[in-house]
């Protein structure tokens, strides 16, 4: 099937008379149109949330595959030579493409948002930090462990998995829950349209009546039904997807790591998706619109 | 044109019409009388595709109504102009959309409707309520209003029901008038009525035949009407 822009141009404007065949239905158009609002603005969040929840799978799993930290806390005689063994060690360590230590102005750079700016790292005994970058494959944690134990003592490996692996399910089961809410959203959207058009179609049957006494068809007589709940449809979500949004780009903004809630969001070309939303409204208005009336048209006499 | 045959009708009960054949030729002038639930509504129904025979064959303009579609119904109603005897209208538009309204609902041009329609609601005497909604007109402006919707699509055939039920004598002289022209333009007309007085006064005008619905089956009524 294949429709064409004027096709499209022709239904929403409309045949003027036809229109007025089917008397305005008051203030339960409105609640249709409000339905499709509220459910748009859910709809936007939901999707915020699924595009939120992959980007944060994402980065936390490439992270996640990239990079650990060796922690080396010795005393300030033994911590040169202990990083010295530990990145030999690392350089054979089968997985892990590099290794570094971090110099102590990027150590300060870490405990700056802690301790100020002045803080005097070098005098501190504090613990010397290695950053590994692992192969794709990544490294046998485990068995580094225990060559670090017997050479390098003051070794204590970070391989984020502990703690990043959860939270990486957690965001990837949170995303195909958006998805899931944003399906539901629409069903529950395509059931009340449904209702809404059926109502409208039953206490319409006299008019119904009258049109088919005098020759009207059934697609006349459907259209003028399915070109009104389509258009509140659209108009409905619009309203609500225009509101979600700037209620979205109202968010108050943390950059940042860990804000996750400040990141529920759209970024960049994301911002597109939404527009999609009244668009499908109207596309499953138009639908249980039409599968409602060409239903109802056959039982009415 | 419309054609009955061994056609019986019933509403789950017993058998309302039994055994009924008929044919309407073109350009024939119908009267069907009959007690009051005799069946002369449904007869007319049948005629005309609102309800399929429970036994035998109905066919419209050579179609059998039983294999039509929604559809084909639908448009053999641009064929046949009827008026029903309750006349129903769409009341939140005003009359001249009303009688206009099979011209709408078949998305013909709205150019050289205009003056049609004066014309034909000057034709039946309502040119001033053109204006007025449904429910403010008279039974017999009601009636006539709903002969000038059946008419519209310049039909082959008009079915009416009952057409003189609510006006005076005078009123239903001038209905019977608009029918014998138009039964003179070529179309065919059946008329459901109790009114032998109308049957009477339509004799002395134009050739028609008197069918009665009696004990379920259709009559030729006597020469003594
Ligand atoms: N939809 C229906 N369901 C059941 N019975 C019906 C239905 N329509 C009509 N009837 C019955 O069928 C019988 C014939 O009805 P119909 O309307 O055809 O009579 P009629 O001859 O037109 O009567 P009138 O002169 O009063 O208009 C009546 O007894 C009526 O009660
Ligand atoms: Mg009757």
């Amino acid at each position: 099937m294949t429709i064409s822009v004027s096709q499209i141009v022709e239904f929403i404007v409309g045949d003027a008379q036809a229109d007025r065949a089917v008397p305005p239905s008051g203030y339960t158009a409105n609640l249709t149109t409000f339905s499709a609002a509220a459910m748009a603005f859910l709809a936007v969040f939901a999707l915020a949330l699924s595009l939120a929840a992959g980007r944060l799978a994402d980065r936390w799993s490439d992270e996640l595959a990239r990079s650990s930290t060796l922690r080396i806390s010795a005393p300030a005689d033994q911590k040169e030579t202990q990083t010295a063994t530990a990145l030999r060690v690392l350089e054979t360590t089968p997985g892990v493409a590099s290794a570094r230590a971090l110099t102590d102005a990027e150590q300060r750079a870490l405990l700056e948002p802690w301790f100020g700016p002045d803080l005097p790292v070098d005098t501190l005994p504090i613990p010397q930090l290695i950053e590994i970058i692992e192969e794709s494959v990544g490294y046998d944690a485990a068995g580094l462990r225990l060559r670090l134990t017997a050479e390098v003592p003051g070794a204590v490996l970070d391989d984020h998995t502990r703690w990043r692996r959860p939270l990486v399910k957690a965001a990837s089961r949170l995303r195909v829950l958006g998805w899931l809410s944003l399906g539901l959203i629409g069903t529950a959207m395509a059931a009340m349209i449904t209702l809404a058009a059926q109502a409208a179609l039953s206490a319409n049957a006299q008019v119904i009546a009258v049109l088919r006494q005098v020759g009207a068809r059934d697609s006349y007589i459907a259209r003028a039904f399915v070109r009104r709940f389509t258009l509140r449809g659209l108009t409905g979500a619009a309203v609500g997807t225009v509101a979600a949004m700037v209620a979205i780009l109202l968010l108050p903004s943390a950059q940042g790591e860990g804000g996750f809630l400040t990141g529920l969001g759209f970024q960049g070309l994301h911002w597109f998706w939404p527009l999609l939303i009244p668009l499908l409204a109207a596309v499953v208005a138009f639908v249980a619109t039409r599968t409602a009336a060409g239903r109802k048209l056959r039982e009415l006499p | 044109m419309i054609e009955l045959e061994n056609v019986a009708y019933s509403y789950g009960g017993g058998e309302l019409l039994s055994d009924i054949s008929l044919k309407l030729s073109p350009g024939s002038f119908h009267f069907l009388t009959g007690p009051s639930g005799a069946g002369k509504t449904t007869f007319l129904k049948l005629c005309y595709g609102a309800l399929l025979p429970t036994a035998g064959h109905v066919r419209l303009f050579n179609r059998d109504v039983r294999l039509m579609t929604r559809d084909d119904v639908a448009l053999s109603r641009r064929r046949v102009g009827v008026v029903h005897q309750d006349c129903q209208f769409l009341d939140h538009l005003p009359l001249a959309d009303n009688v206009a309204l099979p011209l709408t609902v078949s998305g013909r041009s709205k150019l050289d409707e205009a003056a049609d329609l004066r014309e034909l609601l000057s034709w039946v005497g309502l040119k001033n309520r053109a204006d007025a909604l449904p429910p403010q007109l008279s039974g017999g402006e009601r009636q006539r209003a709903a002969l000038a919707r059946a008419v519209i699509m310049s039909p082959d055939v008009v079915l009416a029901d009952e057409p003189t039920g609510n006006i005076d004598w005078e009123m239903s002289q001038r209905l019977l008038q608009l029918l014998v022209e138009l039964n003179k333009m070529g179309k065919t007309i059946m008329v459901a009525t109790h009114d032998m007085n109308l049957i009477r006064a339509a004799k002395t005008q134009v050739q028609a035949r008197v069918l009665r619905i009696a004990n379920r089956r259709l009559h030729l009524a006597g020469a003594d009407l």
